[in-house]
């Protein structure tokens, strides 16, 4: 064990950061008191952007390297994913300042800075322990926060499922990681070195596991009723961040520990692709209530993602960096919106919708902005984030699994134009929209307006963050 | 550096429509005279760039600009003119602006209908003017889906909902058809470049080019409305509002035509000689069977419609000639029919919103009150007739001669058509504007205001001096055909 040194500190630098700004949180709790309170979400928010900034200036990895003993890697690859978790945080923390019984409770955004912090580690997670630690880290505030809102029954609810699933399937993730360092003799991620049916077998074990967190068919079954129940940006960061989470993981374990089963199990993860997709839009199609909508899309797009990684190429891994960003700015408007309208509107049902375009010109654009980019349209992020995994696809010869992908996102416009139909299209009964107007606060006009400008930016300027994604993406090979 | 003028042309109207969308909802009249604006000024450069490309009797690519945009992947911003798509830029100039004009009285959410009609109109002059295969998606893509809520929202109520799904589906499912065959084109030239002047020298083997010809060719001309894939036309211009069919059936169904041309003919031209005969007959059919449908319909918007699909499938006849004449017969046609079917949109839009019904048996007398609506609409219908002294006549008959050098029987079969639309079009003129007004009408009928007029004018003009003066464009689009036909020897 070597002494500590400047580089192991800046490692870890967003990790300790975001712990001082959690006690920090929890000791303004308990200071503040009343209406004051509703301020700990700038705090948390703001603090949270200071620290993304600050890392980007100062912390910023050269030559990837191994700290702490072999326990984290210190490279472009994590460095990224961290970014889009403190993104997904910022957001997050302003949707959450406006929501009742969650706004005023500084365990709320403590437990939210906490999955962040655990994150960030699963995202640098070198070492099996460490990444079972930090995928655990990430997973228990998320229960709490599912279930936050005590006296809500679909709330406890969607709570006691994720808990339930997640616990089930970390097991079985703990499982693969127990066999695999019994075949490697060693929990650092290495290649690992064994016949085809053992690699095989261990590759399922972690497909469940980590199929749950990013929500692949067939474990993605806690996803519509969580979703739903939890409040709605928790859903929004259960979409985004602990997706994109499960991705990073997904891409390093799977470049680093199995490198020459990639063949078999790009074609594993090709079916799992076909399949999340394929459910994931078949299912939105039926949906009335726009949080299950979004988690059906969610689901489907997910399986998109899944491309990227089943190209297992540079460009596919770049691709797939590229496409979280998108979609994590993309998802979380769109369930910020659905945060801003059913707490003015008190329903989450795709019909209250209707008459919105006159009731909220400003917000109804931002859903058009946001669905649109979810539909995958240009001038939008989705639309370039598409392109990019079917040209990954395209690339190392998975042109039906591009074609799939393709005819997937016809079904996913459908839908899509069917949300946006209701919004411009019908009229509330008595058609006197002007008279229920929905007010904006602060941090969601804030937060709303920068995702949409976001989002049209990605999707226009795009070579910037694609570079970005492919230097990640060279880490891994 | 020079002056970007494409750039703008293609960034006015996008600008202009995110600008509409700040102003306050109740300031109808402001985002009404910014819109003009805009389009005025659209107009303006468009014809500029024509007038300039026309006068210097330039040929292939000008007004060039490139600017990296993703130069990982190769993808560039590259904009450019030839003959082919400079007729077609004027041509979604003066659409806009004419489109504005008759959109004047559009009083829910103009401020949301014409910043939508603008994006609409950014995508398509930035599909004109792209030289790059990711661009050209990424524009076409834009031009795409603000259909989807101009019809659903400003449509007529009855079918609005389906034929604005409909449309969307059908353009969206071609669009990607052709993507995967361009990211198919991408990879296997192995030159890491979607600029297509590039491509245009990749030297694919003639069984790539076989294979991915139709996917690409067809999900372009899904658009351009070509039989089979021909149902969402009609139906998506009878229930668009009336600038909104023009721009449909006036610029997007160019638009695919265009794509298709630009990037199935040209880059695949091996393909497109192995498959000429399948795009020949399916053009025929489009053009005869349209004509005949057309005939039987008694909703005067539907008529038009259907007298699109005819007319479009000349275009695509056009292109399965493969040969000089049919090719310059079909840029002129694109240009020509684009006006003629915009002023026929027009007309019908400015009959319906008076009478409400579009009902021909229930039409009558119209050229009494409306005259200037009835002499653009007799201009119009003498163009689809293919009359001489008119545009239709410098764009139709080369068609024809080139159809005839190919497949005599072909020409014979598809000449049918004409008289047809003859017979259709002057029953329809008799009817709804010269036999006697139906009494229910009688006295509710005012005649068009002023902008309308401008309007009308302006788009008889174009096609009365194009019928005239033919050196005004075919020139220009023999340059274009040139290139085209480069290819198509060299490959």
């Amino acid at each position: 064990m070597t002494a500590y040194n400047s580089t192991m500190i800046l490692a870890i630098l967003p990790e300790i950061l975001l712990l001082v700004l959690g006690v920090l949180v929890l000791l303004f709790d308990v200071v503040w008191k009343g209406e004051k309170r509703r301020a700990l979400g700038w705090l948390t928010a703001g603090g949270t952007a200071l620290i993304s900034i600050v890392t980007l200036l100062i912390g910023r990895p050269g030559e990837p390297q191994s700290v702490f003993g072999g326990m984290l890697r210190f490279d472009w690859l994590g460095f990224a994913f961290k970014q889009i978790f403190l993104l997904g945080a910022i957001a997050t923390a302003l949707f959450m300042m406006d929501i009742e019984k969650l706004s005023r409770r500084g365990q709320a955004y403590a437990l939210l800075l906490t999955a962040t912090l655990g994150m960030s580690l699963m995202a640098s997670a070198a070492d099996l322990v460490m990444l079972y630690l930090a995928i655990e880290t990430t997973s228990i505030p998320l229960y709490v926060l599912a279930g936050f809102l005590l006296d809500d029954d679909r709330s406890a609810e969607a709570g006691f499922k994720y808990l339930l699933f997640g616990a089930m399937t970390s097991a079985v993730l703990l499982y693969g990681f127990s066999l695999l360092y019994g075949f490697t003799g060693t929990t650092s991620l290495t290649s690992f070195v064994g016949s085809l049916p053992l690699a095989l077998g261990l590759v399922f074990l972690i497909v469940v596991g980590l199929g749950f967190k990013i929500s692949a068919v067939p474990f993605h079954f806690w996803a519509p009723d969580t979703y739903e129940g939890s409040p709605t940006p928790v859903a929004g960061f259960l979409s985004t961040a602990s997706k994109a989470a499960g991705f990073a993981v997904l891409l390093r374990l799977f470049l680093t520990a199995f490198p020459q089963f990639v063949e078999q199990w790009a074609a594993v993860l090709a079916v799992l692709a076909t399949v999340t997709m394929t459910v994931g839009n078949l299912l939105a199609l039926a949906q009335k209530n726009i949080k299950r909508l979004l988690a059906y899309s969610s689901i489907a797009h997910a399986g998109y993602i899944l491309i990227g990684v089943v190209a297992a190429s540079k460009l596919g891994v770049a691709s797939v960096i590229f496409y979280l960003i998108a979609y994590l700015l993309t998802n979380l408007a769109a369930f910020g919106i659905a945060a801003a309208f059913g707490r003015a509107a008190g329903s989450d049902e795709i019909a209250s919708y209707a008459g919105l375009s006159r009731r909220s010109p400003g917000l109804a654009f931002a859903m058009l902005v946001a669905f649109l980019s979810l539909a995958g349209m240009p001038p939008f992020g989705g639309f370039i984030a598409k392109v990019l995994v079917f040209t990954a696809a395209v690339e190392t010869g998975w042109v039906w699994l591009a074609v799939v992908g393709v005819v997937n996102s016809i079904i996913g416009l459908y839908y899509y134009l069917t949300v946006l139909k209701v919004v411009y299209l019908y009229r509330m009964e008595g058609e006197n929209e002007e008279q229920y107007p929905i007010p904006l606060t602060r941090p969601y006009a804030l937060a709303l307006t920068t995702l949409s400008i976001a989002i049209l930016v990605i999707g226009v300027l795009f070579a910037p963050w694609f570079d970005s994604a492919s230097l990640a993406a060279l880490n891994l090979f | 550096m020079t002056f970007p003028i494409l750039s703008i042309i293609v960034f006015t109207p996008l600008v202009a429509g995110m600008l509409i969308l700040l102003f306050p909802a109740e300031r109808k009249t402001e985002v009404r005279v910014t819109a003009l604006a805009a389009a005025t000024f659209a107009l303006f450069l468009s014809g500029w760039v024509y007038v300039q490309y026309l006068i210097n009797n330039l040929t292939g690519y000008q007004f060039q600009e490139y600017v990296d945009w993703l130069p990982a992947l190769g993808i560039g911003y590259h904009v450019g003119v030839d003959g082919m798509s400079t007729p077609l830029v004027l041509l979604t100039g003066v659409v806009m602006f004419t489109g504005v004009l008759i959109s004047w009285g559009i009083e829910d959410r103009p401020r949301e209908f014409f910043a939508f009609l603008f994006i609409l109109a950014g995508g398509v002059f930035g599909v004109f003017v792209s030289l790059d295969l990711f661009q050209l998606f990424f524009f076409y893509e834009i031009a795409v889906f603000p259909m989807y809520l101009l019809i659903a929202i400003w449509g007529w109520v009855k079918t609005r909902e389906y034929a604005a799904m409909k449309l969307t589906l059908y353009l969206f499912v071609g669009s990607v058809v052709s993507l995967v065959g361009a990211l198919a084109m991408y990879w296997t030239s192995g030159m890491h470049t979607f600029d297509m002047l590039q491509l245009e020298r990749a030297g694919f083997t003639p069984e790539f080019q076989r294979i991915w010809f139709l996917p690409v060719f067809l999900g372009f001309a899904v658009l351009g409305g070509i039989w089979p894939f021909h149902n969402w036309s009609p139906d998506g211009h009878v229930a668009a509002p009336t600038a909104v069919s023009m721009f449909h059936a006036g610029v997007l169904m160019k638009l695919g035509a265009f794509a298709a041309l630009r990037v199935g003919i040209m880059l695949l031209p091996e393909g497109a000689k192995y498959w000429s005969w399948l795009i020949m007959a399916f053009a025929a059919i489009a053009v005869v069977y349209g004509a005949f449908i057309a005939f039987v319909q008694t909703d005067f918007k539907y008529m038009v419609g259907f007298s699109s699909v005819s007319h479009m499938g000349l275009v695509m006849l056009g292109f399965s000639t493969l040969n000089s004449q049919g090719l310059l017969g079909s840029g002129v046609q694109m240009f020509s029919h684009g006006v003629m079917t915009a002023l026929f949109f027009a007309v019908v839009g400015m009959i319906y919103d008076r009478a409400h019904t579009r009902e021909i048996p229930e039409l009558g007398g119209m050229a009494k009150v409306m005259p200037f609506a009835a002499i653009g609409f007799i201009i119009g219908g003498l163009v689809s007739m293919g009359m001489p002294g008119f545009s239709g006549f410098v764009a139709e008959f080369p068609i024809f001669m080139g159809v005839w050098h190919v497949q005599p029987w072909v020409a014979i079969v598809a000449s049918i058509s004409i008289v047809i639309t003859a017979a259709y079009i002057m029953r329809n003129i008799r009817d709804v504007f010269f036999r006697p007004m139906p009494e229910h009408l009688e006295g509710h009928i005012h005649d068009v205001n002023v902008l309308d007029k401008i309007a009308i004018v302006l788009l008889c003009l174009l096609m009365v001096g194009l019928g005239m003066i033919p050196s005004l464009m075919v020139p220009m689009v023999q340059s274009g055909v040139d290139n085209i036909l480069r290819l198509l020897g060299g490959a």
